[in-house]
């Protein structure tokens, strides 16, 4: 991989991506509600329909239903696709497309033919948005059997795994979170891929191991360094992928730490940290210090108000006094 | 003029209801005490105010995101609203909502959201039950143009002339989606036609001539509640401000990519200055009964605001109440 490494914003790397697999596969396309417009999709899409134009690059009437199903469909007809979602939210007139048919499509015909679609969903919640503008449904698509799901934290984490994603004959949902679009990291210039379903240690340690992903691995980044102040040594783990999960590494490190936090912004109940907690309770049992401990977002819909945003979401200090807690 | 002076005058109040409570909000938003994304219906007060003068309290009417003025006209309460709007407890939706989430059952208010045509086949199902218990009442499904791009619309369109429906679809054509003008969204872009082959009677009206509205609206209600629905109407209207806030162009994203010239043309077409100046060229009121009603207004609004703002936010330890009706 080349060393010639630049500093690029999460957006930017997304940007990067695109463009980049536009210009060495004439396959691939782009469709979906905002991708022209930077209202809804940042700069992400920036200078997508100057290069490739607006064949390649196609904003839609509000339709996610048949644009989602024609995303499929043109795959199947030998294009690699990325439909666009603006908020996850959107995507849910797309159950069909996406569940009963792409996801689907290889098992019931025998292997035959697969789906290589990208299903890119953006979160972009908060702002006293409320119930239907706010949803991180990763857990919902993961539960889903034909479906990997990927939800990178860092820019360059994006641009690799994105690459994967569009290369894979499989339909991938991606699901990334406009709260890190500003955050910058060393992207290398050239093309590259990321492995879809390993994770990354971000940071060694042994006391506690740490999982998490998307924005909320960046938060953990951050609450880890605050605990190394006061002394605590936190390993965490990146899943890069919420399916299929990396459980080899996740495994490695309890069978180290002896306790596990799955910080996980979806619901608590049926979501990825359940699945986690499950499984290390399986196989590692005897290795476990003390109980697994999730912090998850409450079963509650996104609320508007400031007051019980405050209380609704996952924070830095949250994690920090989630670390603390399973260490009393 | 046909029409009594009570009913002019009720349709000039509410449209300047709306208007003056949406304008209370612009300076809050822009400083940041308003934080939940506002749709204003700024320039298209005439289509709720025409049409929810022909309803009762107990027919129904569903919203979008942009639906204060539906709100407003149908009978919710102002200071609710404004005070939901502000994320306080004693909102309509007790904070949990915000702008995209107005409700009021008891005066048939009976669902807002901002999913577009998220609400058409509730309005669909809300027309069936009413078929079903052989009531009276009427059903209003509010959406724009951009929600013609989704199928559940034409889905419900069948169904409801299948059934004979008592179901307005009431269209506010304000020509625009987001970013896209309805040139880039549509082939036709006259959507009253979409409703014509499903066997559904449909017409389309200037959505900012309220007497016209208010006509339009009044046939197809008496025909809804004489079993001859499902009516389609179309309104042609403009919004005076940004898709989301006072000025999309303002608010750092500049998305508003309407001609300047286009937008002059239709703030001419002020929907409440074209019934201001029938009233009073027609001698129906003076301007100083003009200047009351105004006045009275102003003074609703600000009783609203000050409701709002003294109001609490919800207790951050009930953000768990609601989830389930106990
Ligand atoms: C299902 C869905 N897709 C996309 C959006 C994003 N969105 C919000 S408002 C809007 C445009 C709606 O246009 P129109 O129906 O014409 O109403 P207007 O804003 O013009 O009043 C879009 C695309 C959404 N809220 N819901
Ligand atoms: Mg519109």
């Amino acid at each position: 991989m080349s060393t010639k490494n630049r500093k690029l914003s999460y957006s930017l790397a997304i940007n990067e991506a695109l463009k980049q697999i536009m210009a060495v596969d004439q396959d691939v396309f782009v469709i979906g509600q905002g991708v022209k417009s930077p209202w809804y999709v940042g700069n992400t899409c920036k200078d997508l329909i100057r290069l490739y134009g607006e064949e390649r690059v196609i904003d839609t009437p509000i339709s996610e239903n048949a644009m989602t199903g024609a995303a499929v469909g043109a795959a199947l007809a030998g294009m690699s696709v990325i439909i666009m979602h603006p908020r996850s939210d959107f995507s849910l007139y797309a159950f069909d497309p996406i569940i009963n048919q792409a996801a689907n499509w290889s098992y019931m015909n025998g292997g035959r033919a697969s789906v290589p679609v990208v299903f890119w969903l953006v979160v972009n919640r908060a702002g006293e948005q409320a119930a239907q503008h706010s949803q991180a449904l990763h857990s919902l698509f993961s539960h889903i059997p034909g479906l990997k799901v990927i939800a990178p934290s860092n820019a360059y984490d994006v641009k690799g795994l994105l690459i994967s994603a569009i290369r894979d004959p499989n339909p991938v949902v991606f699901i990334d979170d406009r709260w890190l679009y500003g955050q910058e990291d060393n992207v290398p210039e050239e093309i590259y891929e990321l492995p879809i379903g390993k994770g990354i240690i971000k940071n060694e340690g042994n006391e506690v191991t740490l999982v998490s992903s998307s924005f909320l691995a960046a938060e953990s980044s951050i609450a880890v360094d605050l605990l190394k102040v006061e002394g605590i040594s936190v390993e965490l783990i990146d899943l890069r992928s919420i399916k299929p999960l990396d459980f080899e590494l996740i495994f490695n490190s309890v069978k180290k730490t002896g306790r596990l936090v799955i910080v996980d912004g979806s619901w608590k109940t049926n979501s990825i940290a359940s699945e986690i907690s499950a499984t290390v309770n399986e196989k590692l049992f005897g290795s476990l210090k003390v109980p697994v401990l999730r912090l998850n977002l409450p079963d509650a819909p996104a609320p508007a108000s400031r007051t019980l945003e405050l209380e609704y979401y996952i924070t830095k200090n949250k994690i920090v006094n989630a670390v603390k807690s399973i260490l009393k | 003029m046909q029409y009594t002076k009570d009913l002019l005058t009720d349709l000039y109040r509410t449209m300047l209801r709306i208007r003056l409570a949406e304008e209370s909000l612009v300076e809050p938003i822009l400083k940041g005490e308003i934080r939940c994304p506002v749709h204003l219906y700024s320039g298209e007060e005439a289509v709720a105010a025409g049409i929810c003068a022909n309803l009762e309290k107990t027919d129904y009417i569903f919203g979008n995101h942009r639906s204060h003025g539906h709100y407003l006209a149908k009978g919710g309460d102002m200071s609710r609203m404004v005070a939901e709007i502000y994320g306080k407890e004693t909102g309509c939706s007790r904070g949990r909502g915000g702008s995209m989430h107005l409700i009021d059952p008891e005066n048939g208010i009976l669902g807002i959201v901002p999913i577009v045509a998220g609400t058409i086949s509730l309005a669909l199902g809300a027309s069936l039950a009413i078929k079903i218990k052989k009531q009276k009442k009427v059903v209003i499904t509010f959406f724009g143009d951009g929600a013609t791009g989704e199928g559940v619309l034409y889905e419900a369109l069948n169904f409801a002339a299948l059934k004979k429906l008592p179901i307005i679809f009431a269209c506010e054509n304000n020509l625009y989606s987001t970013h896209l003008p309805i040139k880039e969204i549509r082939v036709n872009d006259n959507i009253s036609e979409s409703a014509t082959p499903f066997g559904i009677k449909s017409i389309r009206v200037d959505g900012n001539n309220v007497l016209e509205v208010y006509e339009a609206s009044e046939h197809a209600v008496k025909q809804c509640r004489d079993g001859e629905g499902p009516v389609f109407i179309e309104f042609l209207t403009y919004r005076f401000r940004g898709h989301v806030g006072p000025d999309d162009n303002i608010q750092g994203s500049h998305t508003d990519i309407r001609p300047a010239e286009e937008i002059e043309r239709w703030l001419n077409k002020d929907p409440i200055n074209h019934l201001k100046k029938i009233l009073i060229d027609e001698k129906i009121c003076s301007e100083s009964e003009i200047s009351k009603i105004f006045d009275e207004v102003t003074n609703e609004v600000e009783v609203a605001t000050d409701f709002a703002l003294k109001s609490n936010y919800p207790d951050p330890s009930e953000l768990l109440k609601y989830v389930y009706k106990e």
